[in-house]
């Protein structure tokens, strides 16, 4: 059957699957559009992944309905596994084999004859930086790594959709980056993304449209940046070289930028500011009047502002990132 | 927009030109038969054992510690002497080890189930029980792996089957075909129970009495009324009954048919089953 709206690559309409007493999912509705990547942002056990889960087939939604490039995800499952590929929260990946034998098993199961699978695991292997790894038991890969042969076993033929469950949850900085990379060049190549994610930089980053999802429901949806404006508009922040400088650089933006706000760091403060013209506008004035500035930012109001505004509770402990991190990159 | 110097530094993928050609697209070719899918999960499994040979373990020594145990310590008790016992016991022994292995069938799947690429299995356009049958597959070489080392085991210890080498060979392959479907009803333990050391219990509390109560061990007409009836339509004793007679040249076909029938209704009943529930749970 043919998509209600062939723009769309999922729609689904009221969502709901109960585990015993527990509503994971209660009512949610999505619409993502073909091409782009679609964030869904929540805390842990808000639902993300079971919502990801009945959209890829893997669980039968207790109530509602959803179609996936046009395909009923409980009537036609079988049309939405052949359009979609999944990396879910653990890894999906088989421990016990090495990373070119995970390779080959999935492009094998795909359809590809043997020959096709081999050379396509290696080149997967190598554009993912993973070619000298190829040959070891994944058990023994670090986080990053396993995340990349993750994505990659996900890519062995070119899925139209794929699902990201917190692909870089537990990895460190250079990890994130790595698979941030992999991420955007696989929206270039047009795989439409649906990513689901506790971090709220991730999606600020890479995602088009974003849903806040908290309790099974969704609380909120829009572009990052209306997201964002929903809770206020953005501020310039000034970081000085020497704090004896900050009633002068004060002086400065009151007259620039109106109020002024002088933060805890005796070095540091901030303007509300509309726009980046207005904002390089006060910079370039601090300098004329001799402020040396260490660092500045155009920050818009955090998305984990954006959270607390809307939930009334904040999305994550801030140490949670630094806590996990990888053995060995 | 940010000149935040904290930002992490940027440590873009390896190779561009290398990533660009792997994204590329790659048009996906028609599904692979259902053939084609289960021999791949068959050969998953066989990788398996290539990475942890020592797996091959227990389908090794335990037939040899049984072949030996049985022949040396219960032969001349039993039997009158060891050798004449050997001919009545190995075929036995035949069907007690690889039935005992197939209760692993069920632990590996229970196992399997805690790792995230069954989610990924489960998320690809394949013939459903194609996971399932293609492991059952990898472990029907176990069983022949087993079933060989006991063989050869008492060929060295002066088992000579009349039948020769043909009749063993199809004794084994009756006894690996009725494994298969027995299997089936320790992959559904497996998906049902919550953990591999259940798998395990469940397992042998129902394997190791049937096997005992046949005609593996002993003969049974010195069992008590009620017990020999039962030992007499326990299809683990037809099942040892055929497989002695294929290795002395006296099968009946009956029994033969009576196995593969029972095979087949296992699987008839718990194929489908373990496949419903392979795909559903979690």
């Amino acid at each position: 059957m043919p998509p209600d709206d062939p723009a769309l690559a999922i729609e689904a309409t009221g969502l709901v699957k109960s585990f015993g007493e527990t509503r994971a999912v209660d009512g949610v509705d999505l619409a993502v559009r073909s091409g782009s990547v679609y964030g869904v942002l929540g805390p842990n056990g808000a639902g993300k992944t079971t919502t990801i889960r009945m959209l890829a087939t893997l669980l039968r939604p207790d109530a509602g309905s959803a179609r996936v490039l046009g395909h009923d995800i409980v009537d036609d499952a079988d049309a939405v596994r052949s359009v979609v590929s999944l990396t879910g929260q653990l890894a999906s990946v088989d421990e016990d084999l090495t990373g070119r034998e995970n390779l080959i098993l999935l492009g094998r199961l795909l359809g590809l004859k043997r020959a096709h699978a081999k050379q396509r695991a290696a080149e997967l292997l190598d554009a993912f930086g993973l070619a000298e790894a190829a040959g070891r038991l994944v058990k023994n890969y670090s986080g990053g790594m396993r995340r990349r042969l993750d994505i990659a076993a996900s890519i062995v033929v070119t899925p139209q959709l794929m699902f990201l469950d917190e692909p870089t949850t537990g990895l460190d900085p250079r990890s994130r980056n790595q698979v941030w990379d992999i991420i955007r060049a696989l929206v270039a190549e047009g795989t439409t993304i649906l990513l689901c994610t506790q971090y709220l930089d991730e999606a600020d980053q890479l995602a088009d449209g974003i849903a806040v999802i908290d309790h099974g429901r969704v609380i909120a949806e829009g572009t990052p940046s209306q997201l964002k404006a929903s809770v206020g508009s953005g501020a310039l922040h000034v970081r000085l070289l020497d704090p004896a400088q900050r009633p002068e650089a004060e002086r400065v933006l009151s007259n620039e930028l109106g109020a002024v706000h002088l933060e805890p760091d005796p070095a540091a403060l901030s303007s509300p500011c509309p726009d980046g013209d207005r904002a390089a506008e006060a910079v370039a004035e601090l300098a004329r009047s001799g402020v040396r500035i260490a660092n500045f930012s155009l920050g818009q109001p955090s998305l984990d502002e954006v959270f607390l505004a809307l939930t009334g509770h904040p999305a994550e402990e801030p140490e949670a990132n630094a806590i996990e991190e990888e053995q060995a990159a | 927009m940010s000149a935040d110097p904290t930002t992490p530094p940027r440590a873009p993928v390896e190779d561009e030109a290398a990533l660009r050609k792997a994204l590329a697209s790659t048009p996906r070719p028609p599904r692979p038969s259902a053939a084609s899918a289960a021999f791949t999960f068959g050969w998953r499994g066989m990788l398996k054992v290539k990475h942890v040979p020592e797996q091959l373990l227990d389908v090794t020594i335990t037939p040899v510690m049984f072949v030996l145990m049985f022949t040396y310590l219960f032969g001349g008790a039993i039997a009158g002497s060891t050798g004449e016992y050997l001919d009545y016991i190995l075929p036995g022994i035949l069907v007690m080890s690889v039935l005992f292995t197939t209760v692993y069938s069920g632990v590996a799947l229970n196992t399997d189930l805690t790792k995230g690429v069954v989610d990924r299995f489960r998320s690809l356009p394949i013939w459903k029980p194609a996971p399932l049958v293609g492991s059952l597959l990898g472990d029907s070489v176990r069983y022949v792996i087993a079933g060989t080392v006991i063989i050869v085991l008492g060929v060295v210890l002066g088992f000579r089957p009349e039948a020769g080498v043909g009749g063993v060979v199809a004794a084994l392959a009756l006894v690996v075909v009725f494994a298969f479907g027995l299997s089936w009803v320790f992959t559904t333990l497996g998906l049902v129970l919550r953990s591999p050391n259940a798998v395990m219990n469940a397992g042998f509390m129902g394997i190791f009495p049937l096997t005992f109560l046949s005609n593996v061990f002993v003969d049974p007409e010195t069992l008590p009324a009620g017990l020999k009836e039962f030992v007499d339509v326990n299809p683990i004793s037809i099942l040892a009954t055929a497989s002695r007679g294929l290795m002395e040249g006296t099968a009946e076909a009956g029994d033969i048919a009576v196995v593969l029938a029972t095979a087949a209704v296992l699987t008839a009943v718990f194929a489908p089953l373990t496949t419903r529930l392979y795909r559903t749970r979690g």
